[in-house]
């Protein structure tokens, strides 16, 4: 049975599901359970944690503002046994921990030639949007995407949220899990049961045949909300959700490259050595021969994000730098015959 | 606020906690009503560690902020309208509305901000300390962490290089009781921080943070040792806010019952520090009056000021990351 559920309560979901499945699942993070050490109540998880300490107090807790400290925890905890879900908070705190992410978690299969492995969950709030200034809303899954060993998913909607975040905890390797914060109140249907979305697979979430839109986490609404725009003027554009960047799902993008002869990737990370970049240079390495036009990206500028909000609704890409970008690469030959 | 003025060192101290109390009062009143963006953590009931802290430091010392840092700003001199107007997001704030009220910075008067990252700003002030010796500067740097950011890696480091280094640094934990909805009976084990810094080294004493004079004669005596070479200091200020962690977000249902009025009724440092000034003569009534008026006025400009201040300018989104050549 599926209902409507928020991107919030759609993860929250997948946490007690996994956690009812397997006993040696465990989440921690500040707030996870919220109220510890206090006279007032217990609870005040602002996440997706609300609510699990009840169900599962032995296997919820709270930390002190320490990540390095419980991130590398959560690397031990993995290696010998639990399946931890550790939580960053916001993904600009990986600055403090990040030695026990791409030195440890990252390498431990590797270095010790598969006879270790660290199957962790690291959950991060990224994304532009709630005023929160250069520090509090960073894109930063490429820094993530670029170390081997680690997967990196970012799931678009509250059904996705749900599958990922069941696949991210029964992965054996680190899973590095991007909540968008202006996607947590986003509400759509999800399954009742539990259910894995497998890492690695990307969803065409519009069928099209002019230009093919590759968009990432909350550029995926936006994406849709350009190509509404564009099928009223006669181009029909097919929007693919990569839904995880590492691995990504490479076929399904080329084969849609190969419909439609025309890419445009949207992505809200800064644009230099980016995901966005990552994505054009593949296409451009293993569908050359399928591209009618130039590969456009539509990206946040190469800068921090600012926190006034005239100037942070000017950051992330919009609808109308979509709609630009695929009329600039799909010919005005082809939209006119299109119309 | 440190002024050139004649008025009395403890009214001038009372001034800037009572320009402190009145712009978070008045923010949270603002935030509620929709008019201010972004995360705003107030300092209310803290003002006596920022104004003691500061009254005991020159203009030209550094002190590097937390993300609660709008009393660390006004005790340290920055212009209360252009703060007012970068925590609104607009032009001729103190940012140019591009910091916000989480990274506030002034480096003209020795604010080298507020943070957005736990501890984030220590080891920034470690680094002013072993600049102004370098330079060859008398000047004194003082690190502002809250007992949650006290846990961090980046202040136990900088605590030992301060040690190793003698950086003229003092380290002023803000413990407030919390950090967020976590309880320091949990995530400090109920223990103090000052241990930490004797650990390695750093005079540590813990000071009541209610007690504005209290907390200036501690920073005194560690910013006599900073300037006279002897290193640094650590001063654990116990002082618990009124608001919530941050506006808008925090219900505060983790608080005893009856602990936010309890605290206004019988901990308000800004009520303390008043009696006093009215008890020893320091001060008469009217006097105090009369700052409150100007404080009024002073805020209330700000938020007139800030309310109808232009938005920034579209093309400062690609300005200033890096320097202009
Ligand atoms: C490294 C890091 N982790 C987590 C956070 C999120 N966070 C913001 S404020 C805060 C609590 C800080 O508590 P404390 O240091 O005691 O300061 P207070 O809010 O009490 O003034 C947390 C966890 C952060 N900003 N930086
Ligand atoms: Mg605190």
């Amino acid at each position: 049975m599926t209902r409507v559920l928020t991107y919030l309560q759609a993860i929250g979901e997948a946490l007690a599901q996994q956690m009812g499945l397997d006993p040696t699942v465990v989440v921690f993070g500040e707030d996870n359970i919220g109220g510890t050490g206090c006279d007032g109540t217990l609870g005040h998880a602002w996440g997706p944690t609300q609510g699990l300490h009840e169900r599962f107090p032995d296997r919820v807790f709270d930390t002190p503002i320490t990540e390095a400290a419980f991130v590398g925890a959560a690397v031990g905890a993995a290696a010998t046994g639990l399946r931890p879900v550790a939580d960053l908070l916001f993904v600009d705190f990986a600055g403090v921990a990040f030695d026990q992410v791409l030195n440890q978690a990252a390498k431990l299969r590797y270095m010790a030639a598969g006879r270790a492995g660290a199957p962790l969950v690291l959950r991060a709030m990224w994304g532009a949007g709630l005023r929160r200034g250069a520090q509090h809303s960073q894109a930063l899954y490429p820094v993530f995407a670029h170390i081997p060993g680690l997967k990196v998913v970012l799931p678009s909607s509250p059904a996705d949220a749900k599958g990922l975040m069941a696949a991210a905890i029964q992965d054996p390797d680190p899973v590095v899990f991007f909540e968008h914060k202006m996607l947590y109140f986003s509400r759509g249907e999800v399954p009742e049961e539990p259910y894995v979305t497998p890492l690695g697979q990307a969803a065409v979430v519009r069928p099209g045949t002019d230009c093919t839109i590759v968009a990432l986490g909350r550029m995926v609404q936006v994406a849709q909300e350009a190509a509404a725009e564009l099928a009223g003027t006669g181009v029909e554009c097919e929007i693919v959700d990569p839904r995880t960047i590492s691995p990504l799902d490479t076929e399904t993008i080329y084969a849609s490259v190969r419909r439609t002869g025309h890419l445009v990737v949207v992505d809200e990370a800064n644009p230099r050595c980016g995901a966005a970049s990552d994505i054009a240079g593949l296409v451009a390495q293993h569908a050359f021969d399928a591209l009618r036009g130039p590969v456009r990206t539509v990206t946040a500028p190469h800068a921090p994000t600012p926190f006034s909000p005239v100037l942070e609704d000017a950051y992330a890409p919009s609808a109308g730098q979509v709609v630009a970008a695929v009329r600039a690469t799909v010919p005005y030959a082809e939209q006119e015959r299109a119309s | 606020m440190p002024q050139r003025d004649s008025t009395h060192p403890e009214i001038r101290i009372y001034r800037t906690m009572r320009t402190i109390r009145v712009f978070e009062e008045r923010l949270h009143a603002e935030f509620a009503a929709g008019g201010v963006p972004g995360a705003v953590h107030l300092y209310a009931g803290q003002e006596a560690i920022a104004a003691g802290v500061c009254a005991a430091l020159a203009d030209d010392d550094y002190v590097a902020s937390t993300h609660r840092g709008h009393g660390h700003a006004i005790a340290k001199g920055c212009d209360v309208t252009a703060m007012m107007l970068e925590i609104h997001g607009k032009a001729g704030g103190v940012c140019g509305g591009k910091g916000g009220s989480m990274h506030i910075a002034d480096f003209d008067r020795g604010m080298l901000g507020a943070n957005g990252v736990a501890a984030g700003g220590v080891p920034l002030s470690a680094g002013a300390a072993l600049s102004a010796k370098v330079r060859g500067t008398d000047q004194v740097s003082v690190a502002f962490v809250g007992d949650g950011g006290a846990n961090q890696g980046a202040f136990a480091e900088s605590l030992v290089l301060a040690r190793v280094w003698n950086l003229p640094v003092v380290f002023v934990v803000e413990d407030n009781g919390y950090a967020q909805a976590t309880g320091t009976r949990f995530h400090l084990d109920g223990r103090d921080v000052a241990p930490r810094g004797e650990a390695v080294g750093v005079p540590s004493v813990v000071v009541d943070g209610y007690d504005v004079i209290a907390v200036r004669d501690a920073a005194a005596e560690a910013v006599a040792r900073a300037r006279s070479g002897g290193g640094p200091s650590l001063l654990d200020c116990k002082a618990h806010r009124f608001f919530g962690h941050m506006e808008g977000w925090d219900q505060q249902g983790y608080r005893g019952a009856g602990e936010v009025d309890r605290l206004r009724s019988e901990h308000d440092c800004l009520a303390i520090h008043t009696r006093r000034l009215l008890a020893d003569g320091t001060a008469g009534s009217a006097e105090l009056a009369a700052v409150d008026a100007e404080v009024a006025e002073l805020v209330d400009a700000a938020v007139t000021a800030a309310r109808s201040a232009p938005d920034p300018d579209p093309a400062e989104l690609l300005t200033d990351v890096y320097a202009a050549v």
